[in-house]
């Protein structure tokens, strides 16, 4: 939503990083914290989802994958917290696992996405010419579809695997990270700094990575932290209509799916768990991504 | 302070405060002027020294965060700052009217500049449409617009500058003001285009006999066009008075230092002075009585005392300046007499 | 201004040749052979090389691209193995229910979120300015597919508001004579005043789980905007003209604000269309997006092929519409075209 890549915004340049530029973001930050605790609290969750993607093995009360660690479709209780589904599998066990698979699938995507589209968005702001006029058909063309839509094809066509789906998301993503990294780049292209670089007899590549790719990534990692909450939801969304993860495995949006059809007969646990915490997953995403933008461009603090 | 008779306007004493999460900027304090139908007032001073904030204050179109904590604004005897928002709002674009720089951004970019005198005609009298139609083409050939009914039509990024200027010049005196305030109206503009708006607005405001508050921070200009004017520093005014008995004996140490900032002042570029130090800053709790006083080569320890506008020494009646160690006529004469 | 949107017509063509390139390359990059697949499990080699052949796999791929056009453009869009239909029929056939599905969905997003936009801009740091703030950042968190699920939860089990979330009528009413293939507006034509209640009833918890997630972008935008908006010069001298506060409100301000508004729409459609599906399939709703997933279950490609080339010409069709609207809000754009 808020993934609209930002109209250029020339900042300082790193490599004249002030001294009190420490003090400065500092200040910023407890700005932006005291400002809105909503921040400190999504912080906290991103702490707290880190853990469960990192330790998630050692967490789980329950097998994950076993089936009747309990009786079929019963309620939370003591022993199961968020209850258990219709093959009597743990819920609980399975949403904290599943933290791992969804939190990886969406950061892969996003790193594959920040790292193709950011360069393939610095060469064509720094260099312009064919590169360009073709990297932005390419990007006009992926958002001349629905992106959700676009991902559903490219799944379906290259065959239904994880695999895929990290590919279908980075794709989708990609026009983002192109755009911002291409608008990043060619405002800076002519700056005083950037042409210092030049007259000290530095070659147009070495200038590019060493000067003026260091100086577009604050506006790139906002494009990530905003990006990262959509793309949980397009792999989630993927996996429910039945692309890329398969059962057993656990996965958020897959685990929703197989609580569907109990909703209406009044088993509501079985997708409610399972949803509410990739709701919390995106929601912590979103907040940081909001926070992050405040911090590292403090004028557009809305 | 003695008032001609046909007063028009009147700001009395006015303090003008803004709340802000840096701390309370003082923009105004104890600000009187008076102007009479007719006159044409100068108000200059350097940016920030809060001619806007007076304008719009008299406006009442100050920012949300602008309090007003003293004083009062009298227009034709009518307490404004006592009028509820309907009344002000029903004697602003009636009675008093305003333009301001940068014409190009100050119109509705999307609506026909027809369209837009139709909405102030519409809001103030009770024309009907047809009527309304060929008021605002009038309108639009009183401020001396070319075809003017094709350019009824015409939205603003169609016209010039100059075009755009006129045209909020015909918005503002659609109905017939009694008061125009002009915030900079040439600012924005080419050098010709700034000489045509401004003889524009001097015909019309001599036609119907309308008060003019010009505020500029080109000196040049004020002299040309005004009949007094008023200098403003740092939310206070320092010095009014005609226009000729300021430039040729200004009295307060800034009017006499923005005057040899100018080149109209000044004989040659070399001897163009420029103002040392910069406005103080306005959230400052020791903000001192006289705030040129830390950047005035003349301030001694009497500047430290209350300061209010009075009569300078040796000057007519209506020559005011707020200052302890004013300069003497003589001596600024002298020095101005090599440049007249 | 016919002219002006003819050239923005023109101005689709990249557009429409992108999509179709994609979409022939991901026709081309099926899983496997698609001749082997077309075959069957028992298929012989020389049936295989026979179907490669019909299929024009044999030739060069620019001559497969332009038959692949050709195709296209005569209306073959390949049939569906699971129905025996063509795709297009089906596709046509289920399309109003999904725009219906679509639309109405805006319309409750943009209905409540301009309002609030505004509102929040016109009143910043107030309740409702929070409100706003919670519910743009709250809104983008919310997975379709799950608030489908809590509503109907809600409504239809816990509650016994909403009738079962399965299909776009209730399984003893039938479906309107055809005219736009909108049941709402169908069954009006036709009269039928409980077939429209009952068409208005399955229609409206989908509808509200599309707007609540397409809510936030469209709020956070028209509050931006009109933040923007309120602070211009412009607005400056309609106030200092004693406009009334209404006419400054809305002929001056809501209408420039309204134009970043409209661009975020194209962004909007996006998000829609895709939520589309999930909701269909939540709701079993009987449009394109569960026909393509029913394809997608059975491996039957053609469908999905045909279902994301519709959506993106669809997609298409409606930024085109935007760039019109826009046209027609904003002079300068018009002068541009």
């Amino acid at each position: 939503m808020s993934a609209t890549p930002s109209a250029a915004t020339p900042a300082t340049p790193v490599a004249a990083a002030r001294p009190g530029a420490v003090a400065l973001w500092w200040r910023n930050l407890c700005y932006v914290f005291g400002e809105n605790p909503l921040s400190a609290i999504a912080a906290g969750l991103f702490v707290f989802f880190i853990v469960l993607a990192a330790l998630g093995p050692w967490l789980v009360p329950y097998d994950p994958l076993a089936s009747h660690v309990g009786d079929p479709l019963s309620p939370p209780s003591a022993a199961h917290w968020f209850g258990t589904d219709a093959l009597g599998r743990d819920i609980l066990s399975r949403v904290i696992i599943a933290t791992r698979l969804d939190l990886g699938i969406a950061v892969a995507a996003v790193a594959l996405s920040f790292v193709v589209g950011g360069l393939m968005g610095s060469f064509a702001g720094y260099f312009g010419g064919w590169f360009d006029r073709i990297s932005t058909r390419v990007s006009d063309t992926i958002m001349a579809f629905p992106l959700f839509v676009l991902a559903m094809g490219i799944v379906a066509a290259m065959g239904n695997t994880v695999a895929n789906i990290v590919l279908a998301t980075a794709i989708i993503n990609l026009p983002f990270y192109l755009r911002v990294a291409r608008a990043e780049v060619r405002v800076r292209r002519d700056a005083g700094f950037v042409e210092a670089a030049r007259l000290a007899g530095n070659g147009e590549l070495r200038v590019l990575f060493h000067h003026l790719i260091p100086n577009i990534l604050p506006p790139m990692m906002v494009q990530i932290s905003l990006n990262m909450g959509w793309a949980i939801l397009n792999a989630a969304g993927l996996s429910f209509i039945g692309l890329g993860v398969r059962p057993p495995e656990a996965e958020w949006g897959i685990m929703v799916a197989e609580g569907a059809q109990y909703i209406v007969s009044g088993e509501w646990w079985i997708a409610l768990f399972p949803g509410l915490v990739l709701m919390l997953a995106v929601f912590c995403f979103n907040l940081l991504g909001d926070s992050l933008r405040d911090l590292i461009d403090p004028r557009r603090r809305t | 302070m003695n008032m001609p008779s046909n007063t028009l306007l009147e700001v009395d004493r006015l303090a003008v405060e803004f709340r802000t999460r840096g701390g309370t900027v003082r923009a105004l304090e104890n600000v009187s002027l008076a102007l009479a139908e007719g006159e044409t007032v100068g108000l200059v001073g350097e940016s920030g020294s809060g001619k806007s904030v007076l304008s719009f204050a008299a406006m009442g179109i100050q920012d949300a965060a602008a309090r007003i904590t003293a004083g009062a604004i009298r227009f034709a005897g009518q307490d404004l700052l006592a009028k509820k928002g309907a009344a002000m709002k029903a004697l602003r674009g009636r009675e008093m009217a305003m333009i301001f720089q940068n014409p190009r951004v100050a119109l509705n970019p999307i609506r026909q500049v027809g369209r837009q005198i139709e909405d102030v005609l519409a809001r103030h009298t009770d024309l009907l449409p047809a009527a309304r139609r060929a008021r605002a083409i009038e309108c639009l050939a009183e401020v001396r617009i070319p075809d003017p009914e094709r350019r009824y039509a015409a939205y603003p990024f169609e016209l010039s500058g100059g075009m755009c200027q006129r045209v909020m010049i015909a918005i503002a005196l659609a109905c017939k003001p009694r008061l125009l305030i002009a915030d900079e109206p040439t600012t924005g503009l080419d050098v010709t285009t700034q000489a045509a708006i401004m003889r524009l607005v001097r015909e019309l405001s001599a036609e119907r006999r309308m008060a003019t508050l010009l505020i500029t921070h080109d000196l040049g200009m004020a002299r040309e066009y005004c009949d007094r004017i008023a200098v403003m520093h740092a939310g206070h005014i320092v010095e009014v008075g005609p226009t000729e008995a300021l430039f040729a004996a200004p009295r307060h140490p800034y009017t006499e230092r923005l005057i040899a900032a100018t080149p109209v002042g000044a004989a040659s570029l070399a001897e163009l002075a420029a103002i040392d130090g910069n406005l103080p800053d306005l959230r400052r709790n020791d903000l001192p009585a006289c705030r040129f006083a830390e950047r005035c080569p003349r301030r001694g320890a009497e500047c430290e005392r209350p300061l209010a506008l009075a009569p300078a020494d040796g000057a007519s009646a209506t020559h005011l300046i707020a200052c302890h160690r004013p300069l003497t006529a003589a001596a600024t004469e002298a020095r101005h007499a090599a440049f007249a | 201004m016919i002219q002006a949107i003819l050239k923005r017509l023109l101005g689709a063509v990249p557009a429409i040749i992108g999509v179709v390139i994609v979409t022939f390359v991901l026709t081309r990059a099926l899983p496997g052979d698609p001749a082997a697949y077309f075959a069957g499990p028992a298929g012989s080699t020389e049936a295989i090389e026979e179907i490669r052949v019909k299929l024009g796999l044999d030739r060069s791929l620019p001559e497969q691209f332009v038959s692949y056009v050709g195709d296209l453009v005569r209306g073959d869009w390949g049939n569906s193995l699971t129905t025996g239909q063509p795709v297009l029929a089906e596709i046509a056939d289920r399309l109003p229910a999904s725009l219906e599905l679509t639309l109405v969905g805006l319309l409750l997003a943009v209905v409540v979120a301009i309002p609030l936009g505004v509102l929040a801009a016109t009143r910043p740091g107030s309740w409702i300015d929070h409100l706003c703030r919670g519910i743009t950042t709250a809104g983008v968190s919310l997975p379709t597919f799950f608030t489908g699920l809590l509503l109907a939860y809600v409504f239809y089990f816990l509650l016994g508001w909403a009738p079962s979330p399965l299909g776009r009528l209730d399984p003893y009413t039938t479906a309107p004579d055809f005219v736009t293939g909108f049941y709402l507006i169908d069954s009006l034509i036709a009269g039928e005043l409980d077939t429209f209640v009952s068409a208005a009833k399955q229609l409206i918890l989908p509808a509200i789980t599309l707007a609540l997630f397409v809510l936030a972008p469209l709020a956070r935008m028209t509050r931006a905007s009109m933040l923007g908006v309120l602070s211009a010069d412009f607005i400056r001298t309609a106030r200092a003209s004693g406009l009334r506060p209404t006419t400054v409100l809305f002929t001056y301000a809501f209408r420039n604000a309204l134009l970043p508004v409209l661009t975020t729409l194209g962004m909007v459609f996006s998000f829609l269309l895709g939520s589309n599906v999930l909701v269909e399939k939540v709701f079993a709703w009987p449009g394109i997006g569960s026909f393509a997933i029913e394809a997608l279950v059975a491996s039957d490609y053609a469908p999905v092929q045909g279902f994301v080339l519709a959506m993106a010409l669809l997609y298409v069709l409606l930024n085109l519409l935007i760039d019109v609207a826009y046209g027609l809000v904003d002079p300068r754009a018009r002068l541009e075209a």
